[in-house]
């Protein structure tokens, strides 16, 4: 790799932007401040991290937001109502989001048609199915709520790190290991190099990509879950937009839009960015809140522009040529 | 090798394979074998249905009639992996890696070396490095592919296949873009895997690497076999013959006398020019009605020389003047408004547009240049694309076909049309006989002349001494990225080149197979 690696220009902009506000606000350099940050981008941070692959291997998921708010409606009122265990209810939405990406995975593959259609189908879809369950907001009461939602592991200085701060470190974690690691991770590349070419190298590319949506609406399942816990609550217009934010974290975070690029940690640092700019926002108290969108907005055209200023560099120079022909 | 007795199975057996594309028959009953420790050469014209053969065999295309037997045993592969998992791994002619990945990982996708679910990156780097290490390759395996040159992403893709414990190793024009170095290096691990008993499908144009290393031949022309001989057995006349299917009309046909050339008025000239860091200053002078030949090894600077001169890349010094007056050459816009057109080498990533149709990828050229609010009418469209169809002969006479599905050489003759489209006064040629057979090299090599004598001026580069010496009226030699000599008349000769490209001493290294 020469130059900056994209990744590191992302963590350069994340450490300027803190010591920023930090300078501004010397309150938010605390362990209270990050970790509510955590807390309240946690079904933000998995649902990009499903994302990151899905982009990485050269398509897009824009169902993701209607997914978490099927979810949150799904499980409040299969707990609330139909009287299911919470436990239950949890596997049952997880199962239903994941058949429900592995059937737009092989929707995609099977009639080759563009993840942006088929995606935008389900989002309809899912986003329709949950108005069909309730229109109104349903609030869940369950005991396991305000237990998840109290527990928090103390860290110095006052800071909650919460259990769904905690599940979403895991998953972005075990994210990263497994697109970096494993070959499935290589597989996720590979499909964003080049369709053809790695199925002539025997990548079975079908599999791969119902795995690979799978994944991401599994991701969107989970961060539906963590949303209900988050606002104790279900409701159908939850997360509307969100696949949106999610794609703007993935591109900020380094991971190229046309695939074969990218990371885990990366898109991590990406939604951080964002959870800063809506932190800083609210340390201000006078700006009003769509100022996020826009700082968002601006910073997402200059990492487009800067991928697009690297691929360009990268397309220059042959490296070495062989042997003595050189 | 002697050890294949006619009794035992072949090693892969094709019996009355039928291919059709629409109503194009690709392939009529052909029958192909391939004994075990063999090394068998494919040959064929362009479109002889050699890609298309290879194709089915390996279950890319599924095939209308045949069978396919590995080893006696009926293997009916509809993926691309079932004909892997059979043993039949393939290198295709244009490398089909991927860019984004390391070198490592190209070599061992979906066969990584695993522990515990997880990929050991560094046991595949030391035997990614180990494995390269066998074709004379000494690189940083964790570097991306991309940023290595066409020649050792092609050594990677053959050792990616070779290293697949494949029982049939099928090469398509394996050699085309390595050096002389670097095809002895393949012919000695071809030869070593065949002695394993591997058997080996190459295909290429060059006769003289297919007199060397094959021990049979099979010949294909117009989708139909037209024999398999001993290659030891068969005088290469005969191999034409077998393979046009008439006399080879002597290509080396007089050069036009070189003095007369002497008095045409110059076309385009530049003084010093240059770019550091990719070709040194050079001065050069194209006339109407010249051939001027840029030979070199590969990376001597000749495709930069090229790209300068038609504005793909900017120069930092020097004039360029066209008719004699000044221009500004700072992209290939200024290029086109100049009349200059440029045919690159790598024609599926910078030349044709596989998926738009013969007719409007003649027509590109040509529509961009007038603008786009004066758009040609769909019936000059189609005038244009038959008039070149027809002058230049591109097969199948089908403007309405995509340009994709077309053989190497009729891309090329697309490519040609395209510029041809916008009566150029200068155009370059970047390998215009690469990765094409001996048939269309002479019908390529016609038409330069051809279109030099209607007063183009053409700036051609090529690998293939004996071709540059037929057709050029001067030929300039690279070296390192410098213009080294400028030969002309009877001072052009294979001997010559060779002295002025040797004159360091880097002769052995030569790429032409000469």
């Amino acid at each position: 790799m020469k130059g900056l690696p994209p990744v590191l220009i992302t963590a350069i902009v994340l450490v300027a932007g803190f010591v920023l506000c930090a300078v501004q606000f010397p309150n938010i350099a605390s362990t209270r401040v990050v970790g509510n940050l955590l807390t309240d981008n946690a079904f933000l941070g998995i649902v990009a991290t499903g994302m990151t692959f899905v982009i990485i291997s050269g398509g897009i998921d824009l169902s993701v937001g209607s997914v978490i708010g099927f979810t949150t409606v799904f499980v409040a009122l299969a707990i609330d109502r139909w009287g299911m265990p919470p436990l239950v209810a949890f596997v049952a939405i997880l199962a239903l989001s994941a058949a429900f990406g592995a059937a737009m995975g092989a929707v995609i593959h099977v009639f080759d048609l563009p993840p942006f259609i088929v995606t935008l189908a389900g989002m309809f879809l899912a986003r329709g199915a949950s108005f069909l369950l309730s229109t109104e907001s349903v609030p869940i009461t369950a005991p396991v709520y305000s237990t998840v939602s109290d527990f928090a592991l103390r860290m110095p200085g006052g800071g909650r790190l919460t259990a769904i701060a905690i599940i979403m470190l895991v998953i972005v974690i075990g994210g990263a290991l497994l697109l970096h690691l494993t070959r499935f991770g290589a597989n996720v590349y590979a499909l964003g190099g080049s369709r053809a070419a790695a199925s002539l190298m025997g990548v079975a590319v079908g599999k791969m990509t119902v795995k690979i949506y799978m994944l991401s609406s599994l991701l969107a399942g989970i961060a539906g879950i963590v949303f209900s816990f988050y606002t104790s609550a279900g409701y159908s217009l939850s997360a509307v937009g969100v696949e949106l934010d999610t794609i703007a974290a993935v591109v900020i975070g380094g991971t190229l839009l046309t695939g074969g690029q990218g990371s885990v940690i990366g898109t991590f640092l990406g939604v951080l960015i964002q959870g800063l700019i809506q932190t800083y926002i609210n340390f201000d108290g006078t700006l009003s809140s769509w100022w996020t969108k826009i700082a968002t907005g601006v910073l997402l055209f200059a990492f487009i522009a800067l991928q697009q200023g690297l691929v360009a560099l990268a397309r220059r120079p042959v490296r070495k040529s062989l042997g003595a022909a050189t | 090798m002697e050890n294949s007795p006619d009794s035992a199975p072949p090693l892969l057996e094709v019996r009355g394979i039928s291919k059709s594309f629409g109503a194009v028959r690709a392939l009529q009953e052909v029958d192909f074998t391939l004994r075990a420790g063999e090394i068998h050469a494919l040959l064929g014209e362009n479109g002889a249905g050699k890609s298309t053969l290879i194709k089915v065999v390996t279950g890319v295309f599924p095939r209308d009639a045949g069978i396919v037997r590995i080893g006696g045993e009926e293997i009916a592969p509809r993926a691309a992996k079932a004909a892997l998992a059979a043993g039949i791994a393939t290198v295709y002619q244009e490398v089909n890696l991927l860019p984004n990945l390391s070198v490592a990982q190209n070599l061992f996708l979906d066969r990584q070396p695993m522990r515990f679910g997880i990929v050991r990156e560094s046991d595949m780097r030391r035997r990614a490095k180990a494995l390269l290490a066998d074709f004379g390759l000494d690189i940083d395996v964790a570097a991306l592919l991309g940023s290595y040159s066409v020649a050792i992403q092609h050594v990677t893709a053959i050792a990616r296949a070779v290293d697949l414990s494949a029982r049939v190793l099928i090469l398509d024009e394996p050699t085309a873009s390595l050096d002389r170095h670097e095809v002895e290096i393949l012919f000695g691990i071809m030869r070593q895997l065949a002695k394993r008993g591997i058997g080996i499908v190459f295909v290429s144009h060059f006769l003289d690497q297919v007199y060397e290393i094959s021990d049979r031949i099979t010949v294909l022309r117009n989708g139909r076999l037209v024999g398999e001989r001993e290659t030891g057995s068969l005088p290469r006349l005969e191999l034409i013959r077998m393979m046009l299917g008439r006399e080879l009309a002597e290509t080396t046909s007089a050069r036009a006398s070189a003095g007369e050339h002497r008095a045409r008025e110059v076309c385009a000239s530049f003084e010093n020019y240059g770019k550091a860091g990719y070709v040194a200053p050079f001065n050069l002078e194209l006339r109407h009605g010249e051939v001027v030949g840029l030979a070199g090894l590969l990376g001597s600077g000749r495709t930069e020389t090229a790209r300068l001169v038609f504005g793909a890349e900017r120069a930092d010094g020097g004039l360029a003047r066209v008719e004699g007056a000044p221009v500004r050459l700072q992209s290939p816009r200024d290029g086109v408004r100049h009349g200059f057109g440029y045919c690159p080498e790598e024609r599926k990533t910078d030349g044709i547009v596989a998926e738009l149709t013969v007719r409007e990828n003649i027509v590109l050229a040509l529509q961009a240049k007038r603008g786009l609010h004066r758009p040609l009418s769909r019936r000059e469209q189609d005038e244009i694309a038959r008039r070149y169809v027809k002058m230049l002969d591109i097969r199948p006479a089908d403007p309405e076909r995509p340009v994709g599905l077309l053989s190497g050489g009729n891309q090329q003759k697309v490519l040609l049309a395209r510029w041809l489209a916008t009566s150029p006064r200068l155009l370059v040629l970047d390998e215009p006989t690469r990765g094409i057979d001996v048939g269309a090299h002479a019908e390529i090599i016609r038409l330069i002349r051809e279109l030099c004598d209607d007063g183009l001026s053409l700036l051609v580069i090529s690998s293939e001494l004996d071709e540059i010496v037929t057709y050029s009226d001067r030929v300039v030699v690279l070296r390192d990225r410098a213009h080294v000599e400028e030969l002309a008349g009877e001072a052009i000769d294979v001997g010559n080149i060779l002295a002025a490209i040797a004159a360091d001493g880097a002769a052995a290294a030569h790429e032409a197979h000469a």
